[in-house]
């Protein structure tokens, strides 16, 4: 019988691109038990949102995450216009879909470069990133902004999509498409890819329905999930696609779909910009918005996102509260590791592309301590402070040590 | 099924239980239960109504009650959002991990945020809160001040996790 040890991964792990904690129990080479933790991104967003008016909710909420911030934006947009009762105009309808499906282009080519990077793939990673720029081109170009386009406004979208931009739109989806086409060879033909992350991280189509399991996660299970489908927003309902599901139920199931539906999102931005409708691209929405409440749901790269919105009839949210999808996710991945082997555990959580900053939103700003002068520290203060902080925690005396450059 | 239908069916089924039930749109009905009742009438909702998808549970705080929103899903994306409202002095639910584990994170949000206590949830590592928290601070109620909190804070020192 061998011992049992705890390995903690986390808070600040080199595996981890974002602080969560796994304490990770191991019998051997099998983890045997696994404790989660997050929190550690907590900013108090919700609770930010209660005391600013709309307009301001938009752009922090869109700062939840740095990769969705499209889809945090949209979703919350969505919540106040239903409240509201406003119909956007059709345009500015299809111009959300579009961002929302170049947004999911560039998180999917981003996951796939952590993934390759996971397991030792790196030519992967290089050629995936560099793929990745092409979006990350157009949406500079599209919005003025690599990431945090702030497209949306209550009521419609700022930008208009031109027709050179259109015509630049479908240039880059050629390319990407191609890109593409090699990435899905690479999937299903290199062996070694298919070998490593076969069987790895397997989660039953049950055990993913039971946890809750949402987005390419969830479908690589099986589970056939889609907002965009079965509660359609922006403009899907008028463009044809599939929902990819896959029934490897592992680590390369989730490759898989993850690929397969970036031709998806190829194929819809192609309906969306050719059938772009001619119309106004926002309506005027009153400052106050009636107090009511509604939910609204949105299809984000990673899962389902969910915001709730209660409203008071004034220029402020009552509460705000959203669900971001690697919550939903999170509790799937100590099924994914049980028995599984400990090198596979970075994969394992790579795979259902966790996003620690969209789940734990908040941590209030407390007071303005950095605006209290008596507060701010110099550079000398700070230094004094923390030798004496060692001196007298650590017992270990840094004084003696020089500054650097002088 | 159409939301009206739905509403019907709701009506007559759980009548005695039921405080308000309105449908916004066709794919969100709302549904103001009993606090009392609640357990027996989700149950219900999952087993019979095929609401069986748990989407998250909201908490907010309106000044005299806590009210708590379950937000379920059927497969064709029609929403039930479930409301019990309770008191704001002594807030107590139960918990629903052992039909939904993934409810466990938004439980202890519940705990953490807004000061409700679950009953049967499993102890665990608290969320999303650091854990030299000081106790009895719930951010999320609507009379709570940031300021008492960063005397607490300071009074705490350098005992984080």
């Amino acid at each position: 019988m061998t011992k049992r040890i705890v390995i903690p991964v986390g808070p600040q792990h080199p595996a981890l691109k974002e602080p969560a904690s796994f304490d990770v129990t191991l019998q051997g080479e099998r983890v045997a038990d696994i404790l989660v933790k997050v929190g550690y991104n907590h900013r108090g967003i919700e609770k930010g949102c209660e005391g600013r008016p709309y307009l301001h909710c938009v752009y922090l909420l869109e700062r939840v995450c740095g990769i969705c911030s499209h889809s945090h934006s949209t979703c919350f947009i969505q919540a106040v216009e239903e409240v509201a009762n406003v119909k956007i105009p059709e345009r500015a309808a299809y111009i959300r879909s579009i961002f929302g499906e170049l947004e999911r282009i560039h998180s999917h080519l981003l996951w796939l470069g952590v993934a390759a990077h996971e397991i030792g793939f790196d030519t992967l990673l290089m050629y995936s990133w560099r793929d990745r720029e092409v979006v990350m081109d157009l949406l500079a170009l599209l919005a003025g902004n690599r990431v945090n386009y702030t497209v949306n406004v209550i009521g419609g979208v700022r930008k208009d999509i031109t027709e050179e931009e259109k015509e630049q739109i479908l240039k880059a989806v050629d390319i990407l498409e191609e890109r593409t086409k090699y990435y899905i060879q690479v999937a299903t033909e290199e062996i070694s890819f298919i070998e490593r992350l076969s069987k790895v991280g397997y989660i039953s189509y049950e055990d993913a329905l039971r946890l809750g399991a949402v987005g390419p996660t969830g479908r690589a299970s099986g589970i056939k999930r889609d907002v965009r489908k079965d509660d359609p927003y922006a403009a899907y309902e008028e463009v044809e696609f599939n929902v990819i599901t896959d029934d490897h139920c592992d680590v390369y199931g989730r490759a898989v779909v993850r690929v397969k539906e970036l031709m998806e999102a190829y194929s819809i931005i192609r309906q969306l910009v050719k059938k772009l409708p001619q119309t106004a691209l926002a309506v005027n929405v009153p400052k106050n918005i009636p107090a009511g409440e509604a939910v609204a749901r949105y299809e984000a790269p990673r899962g389902e996102d969910i915001h709730y919105l209660k409203s008071n009839g004034t220029d402020k949210p009552d509460r705000v509260k959203l669900r971001a999808p690697t919550l939903a996710n999170v509790q799937s991945v100590a099924k994914m590791l049980e028995n599984g082997n400990f090198a596979d555990v970075p994969i394992v959580i790579a795979a259902i592309d966790p996003c620690f900053s969209c789940t734990d939103r908040m941590i209030v700003a407390t007071n303005d301590l950095l605006s209290a002068k008596e507060n701010r520290m110099t550079w000398k203060q700070l230094r004094e402070f923390s030798i004496d902080w060692y001196k007298k925690n650590k017992g270990v005396d840094f004084s003696k040590i020089k500054k650097l450059g002088k | 099924m159409h939301a009206s239908e739905i509403e019907i069916e709701l009506k007559e089924k759980y009548s005695s239980s039921i405080l308000s039930l309105s449908v916004q749109r066709e794919r969100r009905l709302w549904i103001e239960v009993k606090a009392e009742d609640f357990r027996s009438c989700f149950e219900k909702f999952i087993k019979e109504d095929g609401f069986i998808i748990l989407c998250t549970i909201t908490g907010l705080d309106t000044g005299e009650k806590i009210q708590v929103i379950y937000h379920m899903s059927d497969k064709d994306g029609k929403m039930l959002n479930i409301k019990i409202s309770i008191d704001r002095n002594n807030p107590v639910i139960g918990t629903i991990t052992d039909l939904f584990p993934a409810a466990e994170l938004s439980e202890r949000e519940l705990e953490d945020l807004l000061g409700i206590k679950v009953q049967g949830l499993a102890p665990g590592r608290r969320y999303p809160l650091p854990d030299n928290w000081p106790q009895g601070q719930y951010p999320q109620r609507k009379d709570w001040d940031p300021s008492v909190l960063d005397k607490k804070i300071e009074k705490s020192g350098d005992k984080n996790d």
